[in-house]
């Protein structure tokens, strides 16, 4: 009955009744009290209701990295199974279990949400706030991708794998040559991944735009939040193609429908339309954050500020925009029009200029710069090798003719694997090697890192590069094996040996990221001297991320504090003070310009992502068997998402005595 | 004829030609550009003073704009559009060249690929001249050949690397692939779209041959299958009849028509069996007829359990049918 | 230099607003964009289809056009009560607002069951053809939409009357209301398409 007498009476300001607000900086008892707000509950049960953005994605984090690791032996099996032409270590129906669930993994396992979870992670800290919005939304996610990304694996130790590539082309996929449930398991991973993208996506764009510094205007973010934003957008138009295409892939084997049947009027060439239409924009979802990690590595290394920060961010967007006119030119072995086809060989080769506009930057920074070789920046050198190596044979393979040649042959898998490892990949790692202090307080081994690289850089390289040759002397891709003979043979050899030494980086890292965790040099807030936001709190970051939120005067804060006015005028602000510290309130700032605008109240730890996730996992997997799931399974989560929203009386009580109308 | 040719860049007919000059140009502007950005690299890391994370970051660009370095990297994006722009129209020029080839007085095929062997038709003029077999192609060297491309089950692609460019076979529809073979000789080919369990065992063969050596071979496939000697050639084609074989495989001249398998009326001319993936020798028919799955696991061809002779007598029976 | 510190004290800023400047607006506003891009692959897979068939529809009739145009309408009809409630809601208006959400539920009642009848007027199952498959999909989709909409509002309505209440569930009504603008504007395209392509010659 108060609350409605009060929502009765004039809104405006009402006298804020005293309570412990921010401001004061650390070991202040208002700081305290901040930590004990933000900080998750103990126990299993507060771990698994946690939403704080920090518990979120490092367990995201590493969740995605088990994936790597998993994809990455999977690989490591095919090679040796094609050490040798006719080897029988692993027969046909086994190995392409293998390939699938390879590409699988890593493209829906790992590429996207390592990207996610690390900027979910980075962002607030970067952004100058302490949460990312929706953070329950955010704790969702992450428990769809790991229920789907479980259910895979389940499906594989049980021996029954979707075994018809990542890409499981119609009729191959269909109910009349896939029979069984394999490759419906895959269809739905998808669905729980690309949800759980999809959700990330609105975390993303929501934190970025809205829950700034103030003075962090839109042209002072730093990059790596420029790409993360343009890649959430993309997120949004480019994932909803592949969920349609997989659903109506489970009901062309599940109901009946005839999307694919060409008997019935359907078409199998529809299915590569909508796949390809998201899978274009799938490996620029990968690689735009990898960008973003270079924008950020580059300048701390060279220690001045990136050249041509302008460019860089309309680079991104050119290249967003672009990447969804290419994806033609995975299917130019189809009867298609010609015409057509040669727009996107244009449209291929014209989205480099937006890559080449951010290489030629970052070139120039590190030119004008003074350069400290330190881990992450030999990861971001070794991109410009690899990666560029894998844009020009891209630029090969968007010629009609050339691509007619090379086309579903090796030339092709060495060709992604140079732009997504080269383009991802490499920077992810230095992306590790420059955020782990940050994250946990302790320097990386510099000496292990080196090795780290030179292992990956010469393992990745020996294994990749024979694969163009193998693809020009005419070896197809996703072959068991091969007969002797055809000059495939030590070629084959030399991959697999690569593949061990990339096995062996693989395990230093490993070996260098747990050991570092207890006998690392401690780290301090910066000890990259960089210029972003999130050096300038502790290492690790206290569960409020700033016990004072920073006012921003530059796109380095950190290289460009607040500075006393030159004219004499008003002293500039240098920290935000007055939000609540016993309850969690968050600053949100307009999007252009980030001015302080409102105080928004931030949800408590909960149960109720958790719950709604099992509930979803139960209607996805049983919808796999019956139609009928789908009726009945939206009655728990409908349940679950009703508690979820449904606010509790004690934080109303909490939020009103803090309201203030518009 | 395992070691036919299977080179993208050992072309020998106009088709993988046009695509080997494009490739040469490509590879050379690529390796060019590849080259001058290591370069560039190397060098700003060479010249380039060191620091620590200690030293004070250089500001001086802020609020400053850099000319010099702006101009360089506006010169070298231009210099990349150019170039990218010059391979787009070599890429067109490419095409246009692909698309002229000269299809006056084609041989025509019709080839449907299956789950893991490709089935192929002569279409002639006079209907009754058309003839079929399975894996392996003859050509007249020098003369155009129009593929027709269907697919009886999912998708393949239909790739011999020495001659053309793949195009898919895909249920449903139709595709066309012309190519012309301007040198004798032994080509390989391999189904190049992920088709199943046995899509790596799913090869075939071009034989491009003069003119009078083709004719000989066509004429020679034209003809039924004669009536089998007395004795073991007689019997292995009553055991033919009576097993499982004459289910899906026709051999023309008998009662056997059935169409699920390759035609294997003329099975002894063929160099390769079960789509390349084995030798035509004696030896290894028996093995393939014994038991597929020991060979190409997953394939849909049952094992035939016969006793020695009864093999010997089928296998003695498949020779003759040349 | 580096300057002193100095505090800027954000504790008399609103701890809620309506439009853009409220964060689930943009979290509404991500939602509007995925799903719209689904019914526009989803239009985009039907006109696909359609240029590979030689007649359209297959093997039935062109939809009936009566439950679908009279649907419309009720669709169209419902931005009212829907437009009143946001009012309402961005007055803080509480009586009023559970008022017109009530009535918003009664036009949700009519077209839900108006869209029942227009899955019979298609005259095809979704596992006749192609054709069936395609247009049971984007009537589907469509209806999926409408049954999430009715449900949040529903919840939303109850809520409104149960407590606990403050000045952000007032934010939540606004939202929804967008979210029903969506629902029923992303129709038009798709009545077009499933009503009015198949006439098209």
């Amino acid at each position: 009955m108060n609350d409605e007498r009060a929502m009765q009476q004039q809104p405006g300001r009402t006298p804020a009744p005293p309570h412990l607000k921010d401001g004061p900086g650390p070991g202040s008892p208002e700081a305290a009290a901040l930590d004990a707000t933000w900080r998750d509950p103990p126990g299993l049960l507060g771990w698994l209701a946690a939403v704080n953005h920090k518990a979120i994605a490092r367990r995201f984090i590493v969740t995605t990295f088990c994936f790597f690791v998993a994809g990455g032996l999977l690989a490591f099996v095919m090679r040796l199974q094609l050490a040798r032409p006719g080897a029988r270590l692993v027969g046909p129906d086994l190995y392409n279990q293998l390939f699938t669930m390879h590409g699988s993994t890593m493209m829906f396992l790992f590429a996207v949400p390592v990207m996610q979870a690390v900027a979910v992670y980075l962002l607030p800290l970067m952004l100058g706030t302490r949460s990312v919005a929706f953070p329950r939304l955010n704790a969702f996610a992450y428990w769809i991708f790991l229920f789907g990304g479980l259910m895979l694996y389940a499906v594989f130790a049980l021996g029954a794998a979707p075994d018809v590539g990542w890409f499981s082309y119609v009729p191959l996929a269909g109910p009349d040559y896939s029979p069984g449930k394999r490759t419906d398991f895959w269809a739905q991973m998808i669905t729980f991944t690309e949800l759980s993208a999809l959700l990330e996506a609105i975390v993303v764009i929501t934190t970025v735009f809205k829950l700034r510094a103030p003075g962090m205007a839109l042209n002072r973010i730093p990059l790596f939040a420029w790409a993360m934003l343009v890649t959430a957008f993309m997120v949004l138009f480019a994932m909803p193609a592949v969920m349609l295409a997989s659903t109506t892939l489970i009901t062309d084997r599940l109901v009946g429908t005839h999307f694919y049947n060409p008997a019935e009027g359907g078409d199998a060439v529809l299915w590569q339309h909508l796949f390809w239409f998201f899978g274009h924009p799938e490996v620029y979802l990968i690689f735009l954050p990898g960008l973003g990690f270079l924008s950020a590595i580059i300048p701390t290394f060279a220690r001045r500020p990136i050249f041509g920060y302008t460019a860089m961010v309309l680079a991104l967007i050119a290249t967003a925009f672009l990447a969804f006119g290419l994806w033609v030119h995975h299917m130019f072995a189809v009867n298609l029009p010609e015409l057509g086809k040669s727009f996107f060989t244009a449209a291929s080769m014209l989205i480099a200029i937006p890559s080449a506009v951010q290489i030629f930057c970052w070139i120039a920074t590190l030119c004008s710069g003074r350069l400290d070789f330190k881990t992450p920046l030999l990861f971001a050198l070794g991109f410009f090798f690899i990666l560029v190596l894998g844009g020009l044979t891209g630029i090969m393979l968007a010629s009609v003719p050339l691509d007619l040649q090379v086309h579903d042959s090796y030339f092709v898998v060495a060709h992604l694997h140079y732009v997504l490892i080269g383009g991802a990949v490499f920077p992810l790692f230095g992306a590790f090697y420059y955020w782990y202090p940050k994250i946990t307080g302790r320097l990386m081994s510099e000496r292990l890192g080196r090795w780290n690289f030179w292992l990956f850089f010469v393992g990745f390289n020996v294994t990749f590069f024979p694969m163009h040759l193998l693809g020009l002397r005419g070896m197809p891709r996703r072959v068991y094996t091969y007969q002797a003979g055809l000059g495939w043979d030590t070629l084959n050899l030399v991959a697999t040996l690569g593949s061990w030494i990339i096995a062996l980086s693989a395990l230093l890292f490993v070996v260098n990221a747990l050991r570092s965790l207890r006998r690392g040099a401690p780290a301090g807030p910066n000890p990259w001297g960089a210029g972003t936001l999130e050096w300038a709190t502790e290492s690790p970051p206290p569960p409020c991320n700033f016990h004072a939120i920073p006012v921003v005067h530059g796109r380095d804060p950190l290289w460009e504090p607040p500075r006393a006015a030159a004219d004499g005028g008003p002293p500039p602000f240098t920290h935000v003070g007055g939000l609540a510290a016993h309850t969690r309130e968050l600053l949100a700032t307009t999007v252009l310009d980030a001015r302080p605008d409102l105080r928004v109240n931030f949800p408590d730890p909960t149960i109720w992502p958790l719950v709604s996730a099992l509930a979803v996992t139960v209607l996805f997997i049983g919808s796999i068997f019956t139609p009928w799931a789908v009726v009945w399974g939206s009655i728990p989560i409908a349940i679950a998402l009703t508690a979820w929203f449904w606010p509790r009386r004690a934080e109303t009580a909490v939020h009103l005595r803090l309201e203030q109308g518009p | 004829m395992m070691d036919a040719l299977h080179d993208v860049l050992a072309p020998f007919g106009p088709q993988a030609g046009h695509v080997r000059g494009l490739w040469t140009l490509t590879l050379a502007v690529c390796t060019v550009v590849f080259a001058a950005v290591l370069a560039a690299l190397l060098v700003a890391l060479l010249r380039a003073q060191r620091a620590g994370a200690e030293s004070a970051p250089d500001l001086s660009s802020l609020g400053r704009p850099e000319p010099g370095r702006r101009r360089s990297v506006i010169a070298a994006v231009a210099a990349s559009t150019l170039l990218l722009l010059a391979l787009i129209a070599a890429s067109i020029f490419t095409d246009r060249a692909l698309a002229r080839l000269s299809t006056d007085g084609a041989l025509r095929l019709e080839v449907t690929a299956h789950q893991w062997w490709w089935e192929v038709r002569y279409v002639e003029p006079q209907v009754a001249d058309s003839f079929m077999t399975a894996n392996e192609i003859h050509v007249p060297t020098g003369r155009p050949v129009i593929v027709t491309l269907k697919a009886d089950d999912v998708i393949h692609s239909f790739w011999v690397p020495s001659l053309a460019g793949k195009k898919d076979l895909i249920p449903g529809r139709t595709a066309t692939l012309n190519f012309r073979a301007d040198r004798d000789g032994i080509y390989r080919g391999q189904c190049a779209e992920f088709c199943g369990s046995q899509h790596a065992l799913m090869a075939f063969f071009v034989l491009a041959e003069p003119p009078e050596r083709y004719a000989a071979w066509a004429a020679a496939q034209r003809r039924t299958a004669g009536e089998p000697a007395e004795g073991q050639p007689l019997r292995g084609r009553e055991i033919f009849m009576r097993s499982s074989c004459a289910m899906c495989h026709a051999i023309d001249g008998t009662s056997a028509q059935a169409v699920r398998g390759p035609n294997l009326t003329h099975l002894a001319s063929r160099g390769t069996l079960a789509a390349g993936s084995l030798a035509n020798t004696p030896e290894d028919l028996r093995r393939w007829i014994a038991d597929p799955q020991q060979v190409k696991p997953g394939s849909y061809m049952p094992a035939t359990r016969l006793s020695s002779e009864d093999m010997d007598a089928l296998v003695g029976y498949l020779q003759t049918l040349r | 230099m580096t300057a002193p510190r100095r505090e800027l004290d954000v504790s008399a800023l609103p701890s809620y607003a309506f439009g853009h400047r409220s964060l689930m607006w943009w979290g509404t506003f991500g939602l509007i964009a995925i799903e719209g891009t689904i019914f526009a692959i989803a239009i985009g897979a039907y006109l696909y289809l359609r240029s590979q068939a030689d007649s359209w529809p297959l093997g039935a009739p062109p939809p009936d056009l009566l439950w679908g145009s009279a649907n419309t309408l009720i669709l169209l009809a419902s931005i009212w009560p829907n437009q009143k409630a946001k009012r309402a809601a961005e007055a803080r208006d509480l009586v009023r607002t559970r008022g017109w959400l009530l009535v918003c539920l009664l036009f949700a009642l009519a077209f839900l069951v108006l869209r029942g009848f227009e899955f019979a007027a298609l005259h095809t199952r979704w596992d006749h053809n192609a054709y069936g498959s395609v247009v049971w999909t984007l009537l589907g989709l469509h209806t999926v939409h409408l049954l999430t909409d009715t449900y949040d509002t529903a919840v939303l309505d109850v809520l409104l009357f149960t407590g606990p209440m403050e000045g952000q569930r007032f934010v939540d009504v606004s939202e929804n209301a967008l979210y029903w603008y969506f629902v029923v504007f992303s129709w038009l395209p798709i009545y077009a398409v499933i009503y009015g392509v198949p006439r098209l010659h």
